[in-house]
């Protein structure tokens, strides 16, 4: 375990590294330059002026050594000055803007493994009923309904239909509740399918069978015979959530106008700002490593049958 | 792990075949002497099971509608769908553009056409892209093991890692927008599951009878990965091909909502959102119409998936 821990925790650093390697590549490899305008047709800068900005940026060098300090610089926790904003450096954005994508990305979570797992309980203790209907039916369209489409029907419904919250912005927790719940979703439709299916298992298992002969009233055997057990392989799908979390929330936040990370990463990305690019995805990159790592750590201390 | 479906509620489980045993194989047991039936493959049972299910059949046929629709927008179309009429912007539905017009005064109806054409190219398209670079890469790593396997395991396991959308987008963004570029950019990040799941077949199968047995025949290496392991691995590539169509539909629509994926004025579902989006307060059909094609294309297949997933593997119920 302790082995298996190590070697997991050791093997972050080359994911990541690979994961910069890919990134710098892609955009490097790809046509176009930061130094391109910005406005489309517009009349390209000198190229006195390109070399001086190119020297500026540090563009001008070898790509290996483009790489090399970059490299160098992040693990010294500098990811540079952004080209898009230039009066800010990338750390003070993601400073800025990581803390509320990560509160509004906490919030969604929550509310989807809450919903997730009542739902999918629901459905297997009342199989091929009208609550196993009902969640199923909420199960898929969160899963098969793309978040951004979910946000329009939610704004025409709650903002307009029945003026209950605000259509965006991040000022108040009213302003909150939308764009938790658009992105809760997703998730909470997995979970809910996952739920359901590792349930009716475990319903049909033996031990349950015998704590029900011996006269476990029904509350009893689901909730320390049947979830406990249930609930085990549940776990390893936390770590695909945040992945799920992670990317949807570029959606949500620019459609609700929540001023966090993915709407920068956008922005970023068509602007050729390599600095940001490049943060942005590590950053993610390394939440979602950690957040897998510590998925398959809480599996392995939960079920006594899994051996590293 | 099994996997609940939506369509499991009304199915049949468990019933027993109408005529005749199946095997856990699938081949029919003749039963009494005076029965006399040919065979049935894997797949025949498996489509008898699809059209038991109502849910897939629904989403199969929603599929097909929107394949036909794609095929024949040019004859379906009332309008080109860059025409604009500025005296018309932003209309509702009337007699002369049944689900309205645009912030540009162009048919609704004849744009919704054009994009159900952009969403089954990427959806169908990219699969084919996908299947051609992750399953001879699985194969390799299945069949060839050791270090072969190690390194292409490696390298599956990072791009694996890296989260999917903000890749495409990543892809998209230095490509610029357009078809071909969506294409490229879903391929080269959509092979990893696939390659994944064939790899797992392979390792599989690869220690199976039949294999050795072949192998013992003096089949060589290639011809019996070819004639003899993949086929048996291909049922859930071709589940994972279901779920990969509105998957990549998904990936285009969020691709172009953002501005970074088919160019206008092709339309796209997503772009139409999209754009549509600024006017939610004054013009709302303008968001929800695409927003709802979107939605029904993706239960649609989703639907279908499920249906196919279950026909394929019913021990996965």
């Amino acid at each position: 375990m302790v082995h298996f821990a190590i070697s997991r925790v050791l093997w972050l650093l080359p994911t990541l590294l690979a994961m910069a390697l890919v990134t710098f590549l892609v955009m490097h490899a790809t046509p176009g330059s930061p130094l391109d305008p910005v406005a489309e047709g517009a009349n390209p800068l000198s190229p006195e002026a390109q070399q001086n900005l190119a020297r500026h940026y540090g563009l001008d060098r070898p790509l290996y050594m483009q790489f090399a300090i970059f490299v160098g610089n992040s693990l010294r926790g500098d990811f540079g000055n952004s080209f898009v904003y230039r009066t800010r450096s990338v750390r003070e954005i993601l400073v800025d803007t990581f803390p509320i994508s990560l509160l509004l990305g906490s919030m969604a979570l929550a509310l989807a493994v809450a919903g997730g797992l009542a739902l999918g309980i629901l459905a297997a203790m009342y199989q091929n009923r009208a609550w196993d209907y009902v969640s199923v039916t909420v199960a898929t369209a969160g899963v098969a309904v793309p978040n951004f489409v979910l946000a329009v029907f939610f704004i025409i419904l709650f903002s307009f239909v029945i003026p209950l919250f605000p259509t965006g912005g991040w000022d108040s927790p009213r302003n909150w509740v939308l764009p938790t719940v658009t992105l809760a979703l997703a998730p909470m439709g997995i979970i809910a399918r996952f739920t359901r299916a590792s349930m009716l298992e475990v319903i049909r298992a033996d031990y349950t069978l015998t704590a029900r002969a011996k006269g476990l009233a029904e509350g009893p055997v689901i909730f320390k015979h049947v979830l406990k057990n249930a609930l085990i392989p549940i776990v390893t799908l936390l770590g695909p959530m945040f992945a799920a979390v992670g990317t949807g929330s570029f959606f949500v936040e620019s459609i609700f106008r929540v001023p966090g990370m993915g709407r920068f990463f956008v922005l970023s990305m068509t602007g050729r700002d390599y600095p940001m690019i490049m943060a942005v995805v590590l950053t993610y990159g390394a939440f979602l490593a950690v957040m897998n790592l510590v998925v398959d750590l809480a599996y392995g201390a939960l079920d006594p049958r899994i051996r590293y | 792990m099994a996997l609940s479906t939506p369509g499991s509620g009304t199915s049949l489980d468990g019933a027993p075949p109408l005529e005749g045993a199946l095997s856990p194989t699938g081949e029919t047991v003749r039963i009494g002497p005076t029965r006399s039936r040919t065979g049935t493959s894997l797949w025949r049972d498996a489509w008898r099971r699809l059209l038991r299910n109502k849910l897939a059949v629904a989403g199969g046929i929603v599929v097909v509608v929107l394949v036909l629709i794609a095929i024949f927008a040019d004859v379906l179309a009332p309008y080109p769908y860059t025409k604009t009429n500025f005296g018309r912007l932003n209309e509702g539905p009337t007699r002369d553009y049944p689900l309205g017009t645009d912030q540009l005064g162009r048919d609704m109806l004849s744009r919704m056409v054009y994009g159900a054409r952009v969403s089954m190219l990427v959806g169908l398209g990219a699969q084919v892209l996908i299947v051609i670079i992750g399953v001879p890469i699985g194969a390799l790593a299945g069949w060839a093991g050791g270090r072969t396997d190690t390194l292409l395991t490696r390298f599956i396991d990072v791009m694996y890692a890296f989260p999917r959308l903000l890749f495409v987008i990543l892809v998209m963004s230095m490509l610029g927008a357009g078809l071909m570029n969506i294409f490229i950019a879903i391929g080269l990040t959509g092979w990893v599951g696939i390659a994944r799941q064939t790899r797992a077949q392979v390792l599989a199968l690869k220690e199976k009878e039949f294999v050795e047995g072949a192998r013992a025949l003096g089949v060589r290496s290639w011809r019996l990965l070819r004639r003899h392991v993949l086929p048996n691995a291909l049922s859930p590539i071709v589940v994972a091909v279901t779920f990969g169509i509105p998957e990549a539909i998904f990936t285009e629509a969020a691709l172009s909502f953002i501005g970074v994926g088919i160019n206008p004025p092709t339309p796209s579902w997503g772009q139409m959102v999209g754009e549509g989006q600024q006017y939610l307060r004054s013009s709302w059909h303008l968001c929800v119409v695409p927003s709802i094609a979107i939605a029904v294309t993706m239960l649609s297949f989703t639907f279908l998936g499920d249906g196919v997933r279950d026909a394929l593997d019913p021990r996965l119920k």
